[in-house]
């Protein structure tokens, strides 16, 4: 029989074993993942892919109308939301002390934050795309929006609660109407982590697909009238990757390569961002 | 004459900011409704299936675009399986990492490994999807699903989990997918709960002669038992809605079998999959209504689990 303090000592070494590996085994799926894009998706990096449009079976081509359409409906979803998610944020974080407003919100917004994306875009087939009639690029950048909303209003609100009520009070002191405290005052004050959330928001909605599929959808040439279908990056991969042409698969996964190092970059850079502001304070 | 003139500016820096604060919270509902108006539409364009179907919907297994018969059974059994199987492999792993990051990794790999670990939350969903069925699933069927019917396959019962042949795509591989999924999401919350205990009661529990893992199973965890429930709750959120990950290696198939080895279909994958190519208006109906499921399990869920999260916040106040 073992005493009872190495049967302590084994626990304790077996579990903390335990929870090492956990740890290499969460590492081991990033680099895999991110190997496995790096050696599929790297040879088809060429100049084609940025100057040629998708292909038809059998042919050549590239993924310009893709990227240029993921382009167009990011800014314009991020363009959308921005301003909403700012107000919104505002609200909660300067006015909303009082009222039922403000706490329903905030719970409401929790939940929009980690919603099904599919939903959403089921949501905007059923308000815009079914009573129009037809899939679009505007259809897509609205879907895209609600993503970017709630991301932003969290940020926003827990960007403006960080700065100290003596600037608000300091500012009010001398007179400053309230809209002047704020637009002058806390949102400056707070510039840098409101960026920080629309950057993390651009990253979130950059490789969403699902939201995509019922309001884009997809466009084999190149689009540039938003109330027509749209190409778009991540739906082409969708259908390249299901595709049972291995040179469309080939693009799948330069495609593949592109977004993950574009949201990999935004969030990294989110990231430096957030730190520089937090350093600062 | 310059009283008057300062007294008008003071009415017009009034109205704007009375305008400035009426805009915000314009927002501020807009945002607020946005729930509503989902539930609602959803609800709406889910009408005609539900006139149709009523009740039976939800306990019938049929899903015939030809004959127009549809029933919910199979996705909702297939979303929730998948997604259990995630949490079943994803909690102990988080657990592991948030452990490894709050008390065992020296300080200085701290933000690395925590920045990586945020950078797999990070990658689009459609990556995990294409490698899951380029890379992962050939090789899972190759070794991982003959070794399992080997071994756990041969125990009376849980055997018929793992019957049939070795496909690569199914039920199985779409939870495994979804579980690193999940992992950094659960892990970042637990990681942020764990750090909120006040380093008074683990230095109590050390100075009374407890060992890490004795202080983190009888301490940290008890101290933060709702916050870890909440953050496994919003990776089931996670789980459960998510759609390109899973669409393509459940293997869509309308099918309902007992093995995990088979393909089967989650109700965002039969979205993904069907809604487009969806003719007639109680097929489209009866997809929407499946979304409109799919919204209120993840509602339920969700709000759970925020609800519990608050709890230990304010709790965390009491105490310290």
């Amino acid at each position: 029989m073992i005493s009872i303090y190495t049967r302590r000592r084994i626990i304790n070494a077996i579990n903390l074993t335990f929870s090492f590996l956990a740890m290499l085994f969460g590492l081991f799926w990033l680099f895999w993942i991110l190997w496995t894009l790096l050696d599929k998706g790297l040879s088809g990096i060429s100049l084609d892919i940025f100057t040629q449009m998708t292909p038809s079976p059998g042919s050549t081509g590239g993924l310009l109308n893709a990227i240029a359409g993921s382009l167009v409906m990011v800014t314009l979803a991020t363009l959308i939301g921005t301003p909403v998610g700012i107000m919104a944020g505002t609200y909660l974080a300067e006015f909303g002390q009082r009222g039922w407003l403000a706490p329903t919100t905030r719970f409401v917004n929790d939940i929009l934050l980690s919603a099904p994306s599919i939903v959403i875009g089921l949501f905007i087939y059923t308000v815009y795309v079914a009573k129009v009639g037809h899939f679009s690029g505007w259809a897509g950048a609205l879907a895209l929006s609600l993503i970017v909303i709630p991301v932003v209003v969290r940020t926003t609100e827990d960007m403006l609660r960080l700065i100290p009520d003596s600037l608000r009070e300091a500012a009010a002191a001398l007179g400053a109407p309230q809209w002047k405290v704020v637009t002058l005052v806390t949102w400056r004050a707070s510039k840098v982590g409101i960026m920080t959330g629309v950057l993390l928001a651009v990253a979130r909605i950059s490789g969403e697909t699902a939201p995509l599929l019922f309001t884009a959808l997809n466009n084999q040439f190149w689009s540039s009238d938003m109330d027509r279908p749209m190409a778009n990056l991540p739906v082409v991969i969708f259908q390249f990757a299901m595709s049972p042409y291995e040179y469309w698969q080939a693009l799948a996964w330069t495609g593949a390569l592109l977004i993950t190092l574009s949201v990999l970059g935004l969030n990294i850079a989110a990231r430096l961002f957030m730190r520089k502001h937090t350093s600062s304070q | 004459m310059s009283k008057v003139h300062s007294e008008e500016k003071l009415k017009q820096q009034r109205l704007i900011d009375l305008i400035f604060r009426k805009t915000t919270w314009f927002f501020t509902l807009v945002v607020f409704s946005l729930l509503a108006a989902i539930m609602g539409s959803l609800l709406i364009g889910s009408l005609p299936a539900i006139k149709a179907f009523g009740f039976d919907f939800m306990v019938s297994a049929d899903w015939n675009p030809v004959t127009e018969k549809f029933g919910a059974v199979v996705p909702i059994i297939g979303t929730l399986v998948t997604s259990l199987i995630a949490l079943s492999i994803g909690i102990p792993v988080s657990f592991g990492i948030a452990l490894f990051l709050t008390e065992l990794s020296p300080p200085w790999l701290r933000r690395p490994l925590g920045t990586a670990i945020e950078l797999l939350a990070g990658i689009p969903s459609i990556i995990y999807g294409m490698w899951g069925l380029f890379v992962f699933a050939p090789l899972f069927a190759k070794t991982i699903q003959p070794w399992l019917q080997n071994t756990l396959g041969q125990i009376p019962g849980i055997g018929l989990l793992f019957e049939g042949s070795f496909m690569g795509i199914g039920i199985l591989t779409a939870g495994i997918i979804l579980a690193i999924m999940v992992i950094p999401f659960v892990a970042a919350v637990m990681r942020d709960v764990f750090e909120v205990v006040p380093p008074m009661l683990k230095e109590s529990a050390y100075a009374l002669g407890a060992t890490t893992w004795e202080v983190i199973w009888n301490v940290v965890l008890p101290y933060t038992k709702i916050g870890v429930v909440g953050g496994i709750m919003l990776g089931l959120g996670r789980a459960l809605g998510e759609t390109m990950a899973v669409t393509f290696v459940i293997g869509n198939a309308h099918q309902l079998h007992a093995s995990l080895f088979m393909p089967g279909n989650s109700i965002a994958s039969a979205l993904a999959n069907e809604f487009t190519e969806a003719d007639g208006e109680l097929y489209t109906s009866a997809l929407i209504e499946l979304g409109l499921i799919l919204f209120f399990i993840t509602f339920i869920v969700l709000a759970g689990s925020k609800i519990l999260l608050a709890q230990l916040k304010k709790r965390e106040g009491n105490i310290t």
